[in-house]
C-alpha cells in the first residue's frame, strides 16, 4: 500500500522518499512498454518469428550500430517537433488529430520553395525561411477547425482528422501537378542539392535539426508550464468556463493553440524534408502523427518525458524496420506494438487512480 | 466527352457505386449513432471496420459463405467492441485514447496477417449473388443499381427502419439518450448506465465489423491493408450530422458513397480526373457540410466522459 510519508518515516529515510517520488512515475511509464514488449513477442510467435532475435535486431541496428545510431537520432528530430505540437494542443484540452496533414503539407512546401528560393537567396537565408513559411501553412491548415470549435463548438476531433485526410491528398495533387519534377519518371518534387540541406553535425549523418528540435520541445515545456501564457492555455482546457469567467478571450485562445499546435507539426515536416530528404515523393506519407500520440500520453505530456520517449521509439521504428526484415515480415508490427502500449498505458494509469483513491480511504 | 457526363452508363455507375460504398458507411453510421447517444464517441469504430473486413473476407475466402462472412465480420467487431466496453465504459479509460489504440492495433495486426495469409496470391472473391426484387429492378437505370443488390442492402435499409422506430417508440430510445445526454437521470431512475453504455458499444461493433465485412467481400471482393481509409471516421461525422435520426444516417451515407464512387463514374463518363482530387471530395463534403450547418451539429452533453455515479 503506498501512503503519505509520516514526519518520522522521512527523518528515518530522507532518500527512500525521494526515491518513491522518482522511481514511482518511472516504472508508471515502464510498465506499459515492458508488456507491451512481452504481448508483443507472444503475436510474434503466433506468426512463426523469434521474439528474441526480433528484439535483438531492434537494438542492434536502432542503437548500437553508429550508422543506425546517426539514423536513430536524425528520426528524433520530427517527432520531437510533433510531440511538442501534441503537447500545446493536449495541454489546452484540445484535440489536434491533424497533425500528418499539417505536416505532410508543410513538407511538400518546403520541398517546392527550397530548391526554387535557393537559386535568387543566399542558403543561410533560405533555411530559416523555408522553415517560417512551413510553420504558416501547418497554421492555415488548423484555422478552419480552430474557428469551427471556437465559435461553433464543432467538435475538433472530428474536423482535424477530415482535414488531415484532406491535406494528405492535397499534397498528392500538389506533388503530382505544380510541383512536379519533369527531369524524373516518378512523381516527385523537385530535389534540394545536399549542400543546401541543414547543416551536419560533426561529420556525421546527423543535421541541425535534432539540436532545433530539442531547443523546441523545451522552450515549448517551459511556455506551457512555467508561464502566464501557458497557464492561460492550460486553463483552456481544463475549465473553459473559469476562463471566460476571468474574462480570457477564449475563441482567441483556442484558435492560438491550434495555430501553435499545427504551426510546430508544419515545421516538423520543413526539418524532415530540408535535413533529410531534400524532397518528397508523391504517396510518401510516414504518419508518424498517431504514433507520437500515444508518446505524449506515456511521457503525462511533459517535455522533457517526451524527449526520452522519443528516443526509444526512434530506435524502435529504425531497428525495428531492419528487425522486420529479417524476420520477414511487414514493417507494421511496431503498429500493433504503440497499440498495446497505449492500452497498457491506460490500464496502469487507471490502477494508480485507484491506488490512490484507496489510499486516501 | 463522348458518352456525356448525363449518360446511362455515368449514372448507373454512379448510383451503383454509390450503395457500394455507402452501405459500409450506413451500417457503421447507424452503430456509430448509438453509442454516441448513449455517451461514447467511439474512434476505435475505423479499426472495428478494418478488423470486420479483414475477418469477413478471411471466412468468406474460406468458407465461400458471404453469410459467415458477416458473421465473422460482426463477431471480430465484437471483440474490439469488448475491450471498447471494458477500457472505457467499466473502467473509464480516455475514449480517444483507447480509440486510437484499437485503430493503431488493428491496423497493424490486419497488414500482418494479410502479410502471412494472402500477400502472395491477393484472392480475390467471386461476383456475390444478387437478390432482384421482382418488377422494381426492371425500372431502367436505378432498378439494375438499386433493386438488384445483395440482401445484406435491404437489411441495412431496414435497420434504418428499425433503428428510428427503436429511439422514437421505445423505453430502449429513452434509455439511450438519457445516458448521453444526462446520465445522473437514468441512473436515478435505476437503470444501469454502464450497462446501457456497455450494450450501445458492443452493438456499434457489431455493425461496424458487419459494414467492414461487406466493404471486403462485396464493395471490393477483396482485402487490402488499410483498405478503411477513414470511412469509420466519415461514421462518425455522418452520426454527428445526423443528430440522433437514422434516415439521415442513410441519406447520408449515400451521398458520401457517391462522392467516394466518383471517380469510377467520371471514368466511366468519359471525363479523366486524378484520382487525388476526387480522393478528397467525400472529406471536402464534410467540412463544406460542417461549415454550413456548424450550429445545427449537436452531441449528447455527455458525450466522451466517463460516468462515475455520484461524481459532479
Amino acid at each position: 500500500m503506498t501512503h503519505a510519508p509520516t514526519a518520522h518515516e522521512e527523518r528515518l529515510a530522507p532518500g527512500a522518499t525521494a526515491l518513491r517520488h522518482w522511481a514511482m512515475p518511472i516504472a508508471a511509464a515502464l510498465l506499459p512498454i515492458v508488456l507491451a514488449l512481452g504481448v508483443g513477442a507472444l503475436i510474434l510467435l503466433v506468426l512463426g518469428a523469434d521474439p528474441g532475435a526480433f528484439y535483438y535486431h531492434i537494438v542492434r541496428r536502432g542503437l548500437l550500430s553508429w550508422i543506425g545510431l546517426q539514423d536513430t537520432i536524425t528520426r528524433c528530430a520530427p517527432l520531437l517537433l510533433l510531440g511538442a505540437s501534441l503537447i500545446v494542443a493536449f495541454r489546452a484540452g484540445l484535440w489536434n488529430l491533424g497533425v500528418d496533414g499539417q505536416f505532410l503539407l508543410a513538407a511538400v512546401i518546403s520541398a517546392a520553395l527550397a530548391p526554387a528560393l535557393v537559386t535568387v537567396l543566399p542558403v543561410w537565408l533560405v533555411l530559416p525561411l523555408v522553415m517560417v513559411v512551413a510553420m504558416a501553412v501547418g497554421a492555415v491548415w488548423s484555422l478552419l477547425p480552430a474557428l469551427l470549435k471556437a465559435y461553433y463548438g464543432v467538435n475538433e476531433i472530428v474536423t482535424t482528422l477530415m482535414m488531415s485526410f484532406l491535406g494528405i491528398s492535397a499534397a498528392n495533387v500538389l506533388i503530382k501537378l505544380p510541383f512536379d519534377d519533369p527531369t524524373t519518371t516518378v512523381p516527385q518534387t523537385e530535389t534540394l542539392a545536399t549542400d543546401d540541406r541543414l547543416p551536419r553535425l560533426f561529420g556525421s549523418t546527423i543535421n541541425v535539426g535534432v539540436i532545433v528540435s530539442l531547443a523546441v520541445i523545451l522552450f515549448i515545456h517551459w511556455l506551457m508550464t512555467r508561464t502566464s501564457f501557458g497557464l492561460r492555455l492550460r486553463l483552456v482546457g481544463a475549465n473553459p468556463r473559469a476562463a471566460v469567467h476571468v474574462g480570457l478571450p477564449l475563441g482567441a485562445l483556442m484558435v492560438a493553440v491550434f495555430a501553435l499546435s499545427a504551426g510546430l507539426a508544419g515545421l516538423a515536416g520543413s526539418v524532415e524534408i530540408l535535413g533529410v530528404w531534400g524532397n518528397v515523393r508523391a504517396d510518401w506519407n510516414p504518419a508518424y502523427g498517431l504514433m507520437i500520440i500515444p508518446l505524449v500520453f506515456l511521457a503525462r505530456f511533459n517535455g522533457i518525458a517526451v524527449i526520452g520517449f522519443v528516443f526509444f521509439f526512434a530506435v524502435l521504428s529504425i531497428g525495428g524496420e531492419t528487425a522486420s526484415r529479417k524476420a520477414g515480415l511487414p514493417n507494421y508490427f511496431i503498429l500493433v506494438l504503440v497499440a498495446l502500449m497505449l492500452i497498457f498505458l491506460a490500464l496502469t494509469e487507471w490502477l494508480g487512480q485507484r491506488r490512490q483513491m484507496a489510499a486516501r480511504d | 466527352m463522348s458518352q456525356g457526363l448525363l449518360s446511362d452508363a455515368f449514372l448507373i455507375s454512379l448510383i451503383a457505386g454509390a450503395v457500394a460504398a455507402g452501405v459500409p458507411l450506413l451500417l457503421a453510421g447507424l452503430g456509430e449513432q448509438v453509442s454516441e447517444k448513449a455517451g461514447v464517441l467511439n474512434i476505435g469504430i475505423e479499426g472495428m471496420m478494418l478488423f470486420g473486413a479483414y475477418a469477413g473476407f478471411a471466412t468468406a475466402f474460406g468458407t465461400n459463405s458471404l453469410w459467415l462472412g458477416f458473421l465473422a465480420g460482426a463477431a471480430a467487431g465484437l471483440v474490439m467492441a469488448m475491450l471498447m466496453a471494458l477500457f472505457c465504459v467499466r473502467l473509464g479509460l480516455n475514449q480517444i485514447v483507447i480509440g486510437i489504440a484499437l485503430t493503431l492495433g488493428a491496423d497493424g495486426i490486419t497488414a500482418l496477417l494479410h502479410h502471412v495469409q494472402f500477400s502472395r496470391t491477393y484472392p480475390r472473391l467471386p461476383r456475390v449473388e444478387t437478390l432482384d426484387i421482382p418488377g422494381l429492378s426492371e425500372i431502367p437505370i436505378i432498378g439494375p443499381s438499386l433493386f438488384a443488390r445483395h440482401p445484406m442492402v435491404y437489411i441495412a435499409v431496414f435497420l434504418v427502419l428499425v433503428l428510428a422506430y427503436l429511439f422514437r417508440n421505445t423505453h430502449v430510445g429513452l434509455n439511450l439518450q438519457a445516458a448521453g445526454d444526462k446520465p445522473d437521470a437514468l441512473d436515478a431512475a435505476g437503470i444501469s448506465v454502464t450497462a446501457t453504455r456497455t450494450w450501445s458499444v458492443l452493438f456499434t461493433g457489431v455493425m461496424a465489423g458487419m459494414g467492414g465485412a461487406y466493404m471486403a467481400m462485396i464493395g471490393a471482393g477483396i482485402f487490402v491493408p488499410f483498405m478503411t481509409g477513414g470511412a469509420g471516421f466519415i461514421a462518425i461525422v455522418l452520426a454527428m450530422l445526423a443528430r440522433g435520426r437514422p434516415i439521415w444516417v442513410l441519406i447520408g451515407a449515400f451521398l458520401f458513397g457517391a462522392s467516394l464512387s466518383l471517380t469510377t463514374a467520371l471514368q466511366v463518363g468519359g471525363v479523366n480526373v486524378p484520382t487525388d482530387v476526387v480522393q478528397m471530395l467525400p472529406f471536402l463534403m464534410v467540412m463544406i457540410v460542417l461549415v454550413l450547418f456548424a450550429r445545427r451539429a449537436s452531441l449528447p452533453a455527455a458525450l466522451g466522459l466517463p460516468y462515475v455515479r455520484g461524481q459532479r
